[in-house]
């Protein structure tokens, strides 16, 4: 018998950082395969970290993606205390959770307004928004640049911050330099609740999935650097140990690693999970805003996303505020490191959920070996799976607005995938020697 | 605060030509008055965008790709042009986000500095790593002197 069959394909798939395709095969009514795939070449990171000094991980690692460097550099100075036995916390502790909010705002806002917020008003992009939202664009353009500005004061610079280093800062900013970020952070705090209440007022497509979420939690704070890995499905681990519960595949269609759990298959990081797993840890403001915009204390429809993000933007700006009203510049910028061998282990919350990183250094402070598991690598076959389940029920649609329905379903995760290509897998077969 | 006259060098210096709008920002550094502001940008939309705020006079120097020769200059005047670029795209701009999505959304917002002045540099590769392709290195004292004449004559 000869099948009715209809491909969805798109060759490349636009808002989305990076390059990208995906391809959804429908037989008799029945989704028979959903893949992604992404074709950015791959980018050696962990292997030319090799023989790098210590030191050198923040500025190296920073380089993997223009929108979250942040992250990449909370990441990989966390994993080389851990292995240099060295804790920071205090101010510099605080400081390092206020860049984190200001990336945060800074790559949330980008995709909710000029990447996601396209797809529920029904425009190609946010140019096309902009001609008739001038007001809604403008304002996240302001809310953005909040974001722009502590990494700015803190990182020394909007992107690629340079001022991070393994035990703290080069320089820490003084109270009075981080006065007119508080004003701006007032305003931007404003713009982010206006923000939920916008995006709550979309229409969401009805779909659900029972999804292992996965993020980090700390008993005192919603996470940004630090926490046990856990999920809604029971585990609570160290980071130390994820390596024993997650693990890195890969599949000839991408250029990127995929992860799954062990015993479990599938995850979900990111925004979401990241809500699910911690909601009573957002600050008051936060908490009462979700409420209002609809969203319990858990959320399983993707397309609501764009609600969690804002949520968090508004956290984000809440947090940044309190950590400003309570610093104290430290005495010194960094505590002293003194190189030793050792393993290191650290996850933090990228804008895009759990990024892990892990290294093996020499006596000398070298690095021999180094591990990253970046979000989007984690979230693709969550991505696959949301496609494969959800397009089944949207064969009525035409041809156009089923292949938008599918493009909007892989942008719900703001994919980087620019990040998740930068693994190394490198085979090498000696043809001569017989 | 409206500061006059900016000068804004675009590009990713590690990936061969797409340097290039960088290298006439820093030539020009030493060509124009110290009161003007040169600066480099990596050319995401938003972040540019958000520093042409308060601008008079906006010189915009990024490389382009339109199939014509390797360091080919064009000079698009925004006004003069009827705001339209021509269909030519500009180079690695932050994942897909960079200086055409900035001055179309800029002109759809109304915020675009009352005078901008593109000059586009037509690339021969954007390999990483790269050296510069001799003529658009060639192209970078030439673009220089056009952009320091012309803020010569707006002070």
């Amino acid at each position: 018998m000869v099948g009715k069959t209809k491909t969805i394909k798109v060759d490349y798939l636009a808002r989305v950082e990076g390059e990208g395709a995906f391809k959804v095969v429908v037989r008799d009514g029945v989704v028979e395969s959903a893949e992604l795939a992404i074709f950015e070449p791959p980018r050696f990171f962990e292997a030319f970290m090799r023989g790098r000094d210590f030191s050198e991980a923040p500025d190296i690692t920073a380089r993997i993606c223009g929108i979250c460097p942040v992250a990449y550099q909370m990441s990989s100075v966390h994993a080389m205390e851990d292995a240099l036995g060295v804790t920071v916390d205090g101010p510099l502790r605080d400081l390092r959770r206020l860049i984190y909010c200001g990336e945060w705002i800074e790559s949330h806002t980008l995709h909710v307004y000029m990447l996601h917020a396209p797809d529920f008003l029904g425009y190609a992009g946010a140019i096309d928004m902009a001609r008739d939202h001038a007001e809604v664009v403008r304002k996240g353009l302001a809310l953005k640049k909040a974001g722009n500005d502590i990494v700015n004061l803190v990182g020394g610079r909007e992107i690629h911050p340079i001022n991070v280093k393994v035990g703290g800062f080069y320089r820490t900013p003084t109270r009075r330099e981080l006065e007119p970020l508080a004003e701006t952070l007032k305003t931007a705090r404003d713009l982010a609740l206006e923000t939920v209440k916008l995006v709550a007022g979309f229409d969401f497509p009805d779909r659900e999935r029972d999804y292992v979420n996965v993020s980090l939690s700390h008993p005192g704070e919603y996470p940004f650097n630090e926490g046990r890995i856990v999920s809604n499905g029971g585990l609570d681990i160290a980071v130390a140990d994820y390596d024993k519960h997650f693990r890195e595949i890969h599949v000839e269609r991408s250029t990127a690693l995929q992860a799954e759990m062990l015993g479990v298959g599938s995850y979900l990081v990111g925004p979401i999970s990241r809500y699910n797993l911690n909601f009573d840890r957002l600050s008051p403001l936060a908490q009462e805003a979700a409420r209002e915009a609809g969203l319990g204390p858990v959320c399983n429809n993707p397309f609501r996303s764009i609600i969690v993000r804002s949520v968090e933007i508004l956290y984000a700006c809440d947090e940044a505020l309190r950590i400003i009203a309570d610093y104290r510049q430290p005495d010194r910028p960094a505590v002293e490191i003194r190189p030793r061998a050792g393993i290191g282990y650290a996850a933090t919350e990228a804008p895009r959920g759990l990024l892990y990183h892990r290294y093996r250094l020499e006596e000398d402070g070298s690095i021999a070996e180094a591990q990253i598991v970046p979000p989007t690598s984690q979230n693709q076959p969550s991505i696959e799976e949301d496609l494969r389940s959800y397009v089944g029920g949207w064969l009525d649609l035409d041809d156009e607005a089923l292949q938008h329905r599918c493009e909007q379903t892989v942008r719900n995760y703001d994919p980087c995938i620019s990040c998740s290509t930068h693994f190394l897998k490198l085979e090498r077969i000696d043809e001569t020697s017989r | 605060m409206t500061t006059g006259t900016l000068i804004v060098g675009i590009g990713n210096p590690d990936r061969g030509d797409d340097g290039v709008g960088r290298l006439v920002a820093r030539r020009l550094k030493a060509m124009v008055a110290p009161e003007v502001r040169v600066v480099e940008h990596d050319g995401e939309a938003a972040s540019l965008l958000a520093c042409l705020e308060g601008v008079r006079t906006a010189f915009l120097i990024d490389a382009c790709v339109s199939g014509g020769a390797p360091g080919a200059v064009r000079r698009l005047n925004l006004d003069e042009d009827g705001g339209a670029l021509p269909d030519l795209q500009f180079g690695l701009s932050t994942h897909g986000f960079g200086l055409a999505e900035a001055i179309a959304l800029g002109q759809a917002l109304g915020n675009l500095p009352p005078r901008t002045v593109v000059f586009a540099i037509e690339a021969g590769g954007f390999e990483t790593g790269a050296a510069l392709t001799p003529a658009v290195a060639d192209a970078i004292e030439t673009v220089a002197g056009m952009v320091a004449d012309e803020v010569m004559q707006d002070a």
